[in-house]
């Protein structure tokens, strides 16, 4: 059985996708740095690169097959024979809307870019480019190691975006960063090992395939979840969240917000679902209650926020909280809805940042006190504001409705209580997004001395912005008011996983409790 | 033809002590030591698929040697080009300090051939001797004396390590009543079950290799030799005495066949100090170099577990680790060496603002850091993979465990290294004489790591070659 659909087009379209921007920075290495002009060669050139790559990956879609739930586009190479590592990629109807998601968004990232980054325009595309291939990478790998490569390569543009580039505090929040993914990812590489140690392959779909008998289940779960659980982030692992989200530039939290955050929940979908399916069911009612926790606590350590940024970050704590509740409730509507709103947040919190950066550019000030009263002098952007916030709590027609709506209705029926204890959370998302936005624009006084009717003149939107806002508030609407398409993708895949979760929970015949003092007897066992 | 790569150490040995009797430009002698080191490597290339025995079965021509020999003259190649002008070095002592490192590789060479502990231990002396000679060899600027501790220390220290492993091997040979390796090969496995004294003796011998290696407990020279010796010395003493120690203790780990199990125990307890001692005192360090000695420490350890596994994966593991630590060395201390043009030592404020004073070395320095720290993709972390491979398929899940949370701690150096290149300011005005050659080489060695760590496969393979037959049969 071979679980893939290898490439049927005459180039590979996915080594591709990850080629192009790893090309596109090397050139920009070979191109000399054009000191303070705005539009330099560098930034069309990255903008040119990742356009491109996007053009590149729409037969990704359009060839997408949504009646099977095998790994489509595959392409299988040899790459260390000594233990048969296999060079592996594909995509699935989970994985499919999340490459696509981070192709469409790096265009929108490097134009966000044009003047809010001042120096050192050759290095910053060529990080943005670097992390445009390792986040492509860690989606569509289809080997363990591959997706662990990835997954720790990530770590150091990201660093240097937020070091380099960042705010006042950028040293400590990259340091941050940096230390605890890392330190979530180093059991991970463990797991993955012991996992090819007991099966012989680095091969996803056939490490899925395996039954691990319940106690070592358990242990390569904490390890997965571990990592995964810093990256979405989940309550209390969130701290590196509001420093790094605060202190990056634009970009840089558009990508952080926009893309890496969904890579936890990747993981859980793509590792501990199918992988540990046992221990995952061990854990779901853990899991469920750290993720109301997050929504609920992201909700209110946002309405107590006088930063946008940090608002903003602590708004992404809550959606996440979403996205793990529909994971770890495991029903078809759950997952779509995980799948969805994880695609959803990324659009609108990725607009979300776009704006406060643009605003940040004009007042140099992150505070709201400082960007308030703005409703005379900037109505073509407060209406783009006004639309991304609507959505950002979830207001119907938007695209975050469609996707908290799904969740919602799985929770009800896991259990009403869950469903009811969510429910503060969607309020306290209005709460602090209206608040927001009324400062933004009804405010009598900006504190220094504006009124609301002063006039500045020409801080509204220009084209480049404009567009910018506009392309992703299109897909805010599209996927509202019609979200068919996207949902259609992922039927077929989210009913394999769930299929493979069932098959794996059936073989389990000890109870939980029992099964989780197993464990820690073995792993004390392997410590003395 | 089957001993090409020693004759050309010997000659090349030979004509700088002839140039040492008259007084010649730096530029001269290195562009000789340049040309005699990439005439050894070609020299072990050619040598390469030979075999044979020699000198009453001291000496055993075969892949596994030959494969290492080619490892310690490439890496010598770089160690002599990344060091242009030798600008720690007294001037008139130029050639002499060629002379004395022509003679340690060859002592190291010779190690990789011998196949008889007394030739073993002969040829180790070779090369340490060489080695006590030249650490001294530092300019004085400003009055500097720390070479002279340096130098101390690891005299005195490596006595002691030469004096423990020849107690060893008397014990070996008391027991055993042979030196010959072929011939322990057969005597030890089922000997060493029964007798404990064995063990003692192999573990005495294991502490002079440890001292090269600066495993803990044998590492207290490390960071003031590191600290103490002129900046081309201290990449060579960093590098080449390791790969050494490496082609020895595949030698004996082959030897002991499956490592017996307190053997394992010491050498996971000791790699797990050693990795916890490294990491957590490098955390505190100002002075570049004596970080990276730290660091050493810490990749020995690493190192171990792969050598604690004991199978063949892990002696793979434990080569294609030394070969990447090896190259990501080289890469730090190449960027050190051009930072200081007046031949001191290296703190933050030199390394500060980096990217902006050149960017070739700036790169480098992060490549360098990222592949020790671990990281994918470079070799850094296709080594740990390894080794982390090996050691769990032996069940050692504990090392293991300890192994990556001590890589996850020493992340936070080598990104203070990272951090001060790239997001610090200029502190210093000192200008750093970069020519296009130096640039090349900075780029040949980024583009190595990564390429050692995205294609791991011919490397993998050569190592699987030669560790097959670590002790020759002449059956």
């Amino acid at each position: 059985m071979d679980y893939l659909i290898y490439n049927p087009l005459p180039y590979p379209v996915i080594s591709l996708i990850l080629m192009l921007p790893l090309l596109g920075a090397l050139v920009t290495l070979a191109v000399p740095d054009t000191q303070g002009k705005t539009a330099s060669f560098h930034k069309i050139w990255g903008v040119i690169v990742s356009v491109v790559t996007a053009i590149v990956a729409l037969p990704l879609y359009n060839g997408f097959d949504p009646s099977t739930h095998l790994y489509q586009f595959a392409e299988k190479r040899a790459w260390i024979d000594a233990f048969d590592i296999h060079y592996c990629v594909g995509v699935d109807g989970i994985s499919l809307l999340l490459v696509m998601l981070t192709v469409f968004i790096m265009p929108v990232v490097l134009l966000c870019s044009f003047t809010y980054i001042g120096n050192r325009h050759k290095e910053f595309v060529f990080s943005i480019l670097l992390m445009e291939t390792f986040m492509v990478g860690v989606f569509v790998s289809l080997n363990t190691l591959l997706f662990f490569i990835f997954w720790e390569a990530m770590l150091i543009p990201m660093y240097l975006l937020i070091a380099v580039w960042g705010g006042e505090k950028r040293d400590y929040a990259a340091i941050k960063f940096f230390l605890y993914t890392l330190l979530g990812s180093v059991f991970l590489i463990v797991a993955l090992v012991s996992i090819y140690i007991k099966t012989g392959t680095f091969f996803i779909p056939a490490i899925m395939a395996h039954h691990f008998d319940l106690g070592y289940q358990i242990l390569i779960f904490l390890a997965f979840a571990l990592a995964f659980a810093i990256k979405i982030p989940m309550f209390p692992l969130h701290t590196w969240l509001p420093a790094a989200h605060v202190e990056a530039p634009a970009s840089g939290s558009v990508i952080l917000a926009a893309v890496m955050l969904k890579m936890g929940g990747y993981g859980f979908l793509r590792f501990c679902m199918p992988m540990t399916p046992g221990a995952f069911q061990v854990f779901a009612p853990a899991f469920i209650t750290i993720s109301v926790i997050s929504i609920i606590a992201g909700g209110y350590l946002a309405l107590g926020q006088t930063d946008m940024k940090k608002l903003i970050a602590y708004s992404s704590v809550g959606h996440m909280g979403f996205v793990t509740l529909g994971i770890f409730v495991v029903s078809a509507m759950g997952l779509k809805g995980a799948i969805l709103q994880m695609i959803n947040h990324g659009i609108t919190t990725g607009a979300l940042f776009v704006c406060v950066g643009l605003l940040y550019e004009r007042t140099h000030s992150r505070e709201i006190r400082d960007n308030s009263a703005l409703g005379s002098a900037m109505p073509l952007f407060l209406t783009f504001f006004v639309i991304f916030s609507l959505s950002s709590f979830g207001f119907p027609g938007t695209n975050s409705f469609v996707g908290e709506f799904m969740i919602l209705i799985a929770a009800f029926k896991k259990n009403a209580v869950l469903g009811f204890s969510v429910i503060p959370g969607a309020i306290l998302a209005a709460a602090y997004m209206l608040q927001l936005t009324q400062k933004m624009i009804w405010a009598d006084d900006d504190g220094h001395g504006h009124g609301k009717n002063a006039s500045r003149k020409g801080w509204d939107l220009n084209v480049r912005e404009g567009v910018t806002l506009s392309f992703l508030a299109v897909f805010v609407f599209w996927i509202g008011l019609y979200p068919k398409p996207f949902l259609a993708v992922m039927d077929t895949s989210v009913a394999h996983l769930i299929h493979q979760y069932q098959q794996g929970i059936a073989l389990e015949p000890q109870g939980a409790a029992h099964a989780v003092l197993f464990s820690l007897k073995s792993l004390l066992g392997s410590l003395i | 033809m089957h001993f090409l790569p020693e004759f050309v150490l010997i000659a090349m040995a030979l004509l700088f002590f002839f140039l040492s009797l008259g007084q010649y430009p730096s530029n001269t002698l290195r562009r000789i030591a340049l040309a005699g080191a990439f005439l050894a490597t070609a020299a072990a290339l050619a040598a390469f698929d030979e075999t044979g025995v020699y000198f009453f079965n001291a000496y055993s021509i075969e892949p596994f040697s030959q494969v290492f020999k080619l490892l310690l003259c490439l890496g010598f190649a770089f160690v002599i080009a990344m060091s242009p002008g030798l600008l720690g070095v007294k001037e008139r002592l130029n050639a002499e300090y060629y002379f004395f490192l022509f003679l340690s590789i060859l002592g190291l060479v010779l190690l990789a051939s011998a196949a008889e502990f007394l030739t073993l231990i002969l040829s180790l002396e070779i090369s340490s001797f060489s080695i006590y000679v030249i650490i001294p060899f530092r300019r004085k600027g400003k009055g500097y004396r720390g070479q002279m501790e340096a130098t101390l220390k690891y005299i005195m220290f490596g006595a002691l390590a030469t004096g423990l492993t020849l107690y060893g091997v008397s014990y070996v040979y008391g027991l055993t009543h042979t030196t010959y390796l072929h011939e322990l090969v057969q005597i030890v496995p089922g000997m060493i079950v029964h007798e404990p004294l064995l063990v003692v003796g192999f573990t005495l011998i294991f502490c002079g290799i440890f001292f090269k290696l600066a495993l803990f407990p044998m590492h207290f020279w490390a960071p003031d030799v590191y600290q103490g010796a002129a900046n081309e010395t201290s990449t060579f003493v960093a590098t080449m005495p390791k790969v050494g120690a490496t082609i020895l203790l595949l030698r004996l780990v082959t030897l002991l066949d499956h490592v017996p199990s307190v053997l394992t125990i010491i050498i996971s307890i000791l790699a797990v100090s050693s990795m916890t001692l490294g990491n957590l005192s490098a955390l505190v360090q100002k002075d570049v170099k004596r970080l990276l000695a730290y660091s050493s420490i810490a990749h020995a350890g690493y190192l171990m577990v792969g050598i604690a596994a004991g199978s063949h994966q892990g002696m793979v593991a434990a080569a294609y680790y030394i070969t990447a630590y090896l190259f990501l060395n080289i890469a730090c201390f190449y960027v050190i060496y051009h930072l200081a043009p007046l031949g001191n030592n290296i703190g933050f404020e030199e390394i500060s603002g980096l990217h902006k004073r050149s960017p070739v070395l700036a790169a480098t320095l992060a490549v360098g850091a990222v592949g020790l720290a671990g990281l994918p993709p470079t070799a850094g972390f296709m080594g740990k993979l390894l080794v982390f491979m090996a050691a769990i398929d032996k069940g050692m899940y504990p090392l293991v465990i300890f192994a990556v949370i001590n890589a996850g701690i020493s992340a936070y150096f080598y990104l203070k290294l990272i951090r001060a290149a790239y997001t610090g300011e200029v502190k210093t005005d000192t200008p750093i004489g970069m020519t296009f050659f130096s640039n090349c080489l900075g780029i040949v060695l980024i583009v190595i790591v990564l390429a050692l760590g995205m294609f791991p496969k011919p490397a993998i393979d050569l190592f699987g070659y030669a560790i097959e037959n670590a002790i020759p049969l002449f059956l």
